[in-house]
């Protein structure tokens, strides 16, 4: 009885599926279709400037809500191929002109307006033939009902291949239609995967246009990652001479005292030597916390999980850390999971109020996942200025990502992944 | 008493090897690398071994690893752990066996001399030497927690002694206090914090280590 329930439910769904797919493919495509080739065709009178780019603003969302139903529907995805805008684009007539050529140079639009006539065409054929396989079953019980009588006298109405005209033949139309509806739902979720995939072969970036969102990315990544280590060289090299460095010069000189005063005054010495033996440890200790701001010693001996470990045991709230890896990443991009996490947890500490913090760690499928949540006030977020956004830049060098949840009132949950292999 | 000693560095390791043998210890190997401290732990017994956390040939923490697999084969065998920094994961590692027998000091301690021997007597003898920083980030971590809180600021000092692994008279002497005062103080931090009264040295130590770790694991 439940799976019955359960067969029917999803038919339904499948249906409703259908008939919004088909609609929106002749009513949504259509308009738009033509709304476009109008504003374009208008370009030349001048007025086409000002529309196009709200017409091509439109048929990109409705693009990009039919990748969204590809995606939650069959698992279709297809990736957004549209060049970015600049960010300076001029205001005025010349902003308008100026986006008006980018929009029409940019490849992808002339794929959508293509996807247009194929989605009203053949696209909405496919929507409505999945729609078909349990709304024409219907017909044939409401045939099989009664309504055979209608066409009693005159002549037979066809229902498929059955000419009905008695209650014999309107059970056969009743078999036929149930027989459709038995292949509706076994193959209607493959048609609207078809609908999905028919869609992606024109959405979806060419080969050309994903090289360059590639390169793009690329150069993007890499002038972070040089400025990144740039900043951090500087920061190494200014701690040494601030630090260590000046340390050991006030040792140098202590002892060069204390060669002039040992035999004069030798308690004098004796104090210089402890001073001079204090600022060798202190010379050492900042060292220390230098070596593990560029690389923390456990991370060199254990690898990211014991190292995150020994991190959480430094930590003033209790947290808790699952590890689940099967081998050690590569030494930059444990090192880069490493601060990015060390950054969480510092963020989780000083911002969200939480006393209570954990972090998993695992990896599946060649992408290691990291996530740190706390039941903190939440209100984190990336932004411009916010230490997460530079966290998500410095990621995106090893084409790692950054989701950030938390509503305000809390919790948080960021969550880390960084394609790599472990070995 | 006869030592094993296992360093990477010739520099550290000679100087090492001077002053153990200015203090009447017999150093019987002085090694560089992880294989050759494990056989020399399985032929030559030695009553204490001193070795470093990285060694060669993986120069991760290889030292380590051979030390605990040591203690594996011979239970409470005394070891002192030397690092250029110290994590309480590995501490609390060395000591998770309960045997006593164990030190981990940064390298730094060896500068003081009679501190350092007095840690590699202590080990040899079954007790603990801790070092101060791991005790310190331990008590700051349970700083919020009411026991320590009430401890007074005296209290708390001998309760940091106490968990390095030292001794009433080396406490005493350190706070330059009788040794009735420090046994005095001891039995109030045990009454604060709930433990059993221990004479032995090395219980207790492991008492109060388990009592700063407790809900940490």
């Amino acid at each position: 009885m439940n799976r019955t329930k359960k067969v029917a439910a999803e038919a339904a769904t499948t249906a409703g599926r259908g008939l919004v797919l088909g609609v929106t493919a002749v009513a949504g495509s259509v308009t738009l279709f033509v709304l476009s080739v109008l504003s374009i065709a208008f370009i030349a009178l001048g007025i086409g400037v000002f529309t196009t780019p709200h017409v091509l603003r439109a048929v990109r969302a409705h693009a990009n809500r039919r990748r969204l139903l590809a995606a939650t529907w069959s698992d279709v995805r297809i990736p957004v191929p549209y060049r970015p805008m600049p960010a300076d684009l001029r205001t005025g007539v010349t902003g308008q002109v100026e986006r008006t050529t980018l929009m029409l140079k940019d490849p992808a639009t002339w794929r959508d307006l293509a996807w247009l006539l194929v989605d009203m065409t053949a696209g909405a054929v496919v929507a409505f033939v999945s729609l078909g396989l349990f709304a024409y079953p219907v017909e044939g019980l409401v045939l099989a009902a009664g309504l055979w009588r209608v066409f009693e006298e005159g002549g037979s109405y066809w229902y498929g291949f059955v000419p009905v005209h008695s209650q014999f033949t309107g059970v056969l139309a009743a078999l036929l239609g149930a027989a459709i509806a038995a292949v509706g739902v076994r193959y209607a979720k493959d048609v609207q995967r078809g609908h999905f995939l028919l869609a992606k072969s024109l959405l979806a970036p060419s080969q050309d246009q994903e090289l360059a969102q590639r390169v793009a990315h690329l150069t993007e990544t890499r002038h972070d990652a040089v400025d990144t280590s740039a900043a951090e060289l500087r920061r190494i090299e200014r701690d040494l001479h601030d630090g260590a460095q000046a340390r050991l010069v006030a040792m140098g000189m202590d002892l060069g005292t204390i060669e002039a005063l040992i035999e004069k005054n030798p308690a004098k010495a004796k104090e210089l030597i402890a001073h001079a033996r204090k600022s060798s440890a202190e010379a050492l200790t900042e060292l220390r916390d230098l070596v593990r701001g560029i690389h923390p010693p456990v991370l060199a001996e254990r690898g990211l999980g014991d190292a995150v470990k020994a991190l959480a045991l430094r930590l003033p709230v209790e947290t808790d850390v699952q590890v689940d890896l099967p081998g050690r990443a590569e030494a930059p991009v444990e090192s880069a999971a490493y601060f990015a996490v060390s950054e969480i947890l510092t963020n989780a500490i000083k911002h969200a109020n939480a006393d209570r913090v954990w972090v998993d760690m695992t990896y599946a499928e060649s992408m290691l996942r990291v996530s740190v949540g706390d039941n903190g006030v939440g209100g984190a977020r990336i932004g411009s200025g916010t230490g997460l956004s530079g966290l998500e830049r410095r990621l995106g060098t090893f084409d790692g990502i950054l989701a950030v949840s938390s509503p305000a009132g809390g919790p948080t949950m960021v969550t880390v992944e960084i394609p790599c292999e472990l070995s | 008493m006869r030592v094993v000693l296992a360093e990477d560095l010739f520099l550290l390791r000679d100087g090492l090897v001077r002053m153990l043998e200015a203090y009447d210890f017999e150093v019987l190997a002085a090694v560089e690398t992880g294989p050759e401290l494990t056989k020399a732990f399985a032929e030559l017994e030695p009553d204490v071994a001193v070795v470093d956390v990285r060694l060669p040939p993986s120069h991760t923490d290889e030292g380590l690893q051979c030390a605990l697999a040591a203690r594996r084969n011979r239970p409470g065998l005394p070891v002192l752990v030397l690092s250029q920094h110290v994590e309480q994961l590995y501490a609390r590692e060395l000591l998770a066996d309960g045997n006593g027998g164990i030190g981990y000091l940064l390298k730094d301690r060896v500068f003081d001399a009679d501190q350092f021997i007095d840690a590699v007597r202590r080990v040899a003898g079954g007790g603990t030497a801790m070092d101060p920083q791991v005790i310190q980030q331990l008590l700051s971590r349970r700083a919020q927690d009411k026991p320590i809180g009430q401890l007074t600021p005296r209290e708390r000092e001998v309760m940091e002694l106490m968990a390095q692994g030292r001794s009433n008279a080396a406490i005493a002497a350190q706070l330059v206090v009788t040794e009735r005062a420090v046994s005095k103080h001891t039995s109030n931090i045990f009454g604060k914090l709930g433990l059993p009264v221990s004479d032995d040295d090395n219980r207790r130590v492991l008492a109060v280590i388990a009592y700063l770790d407790r809900g940490q694991q």
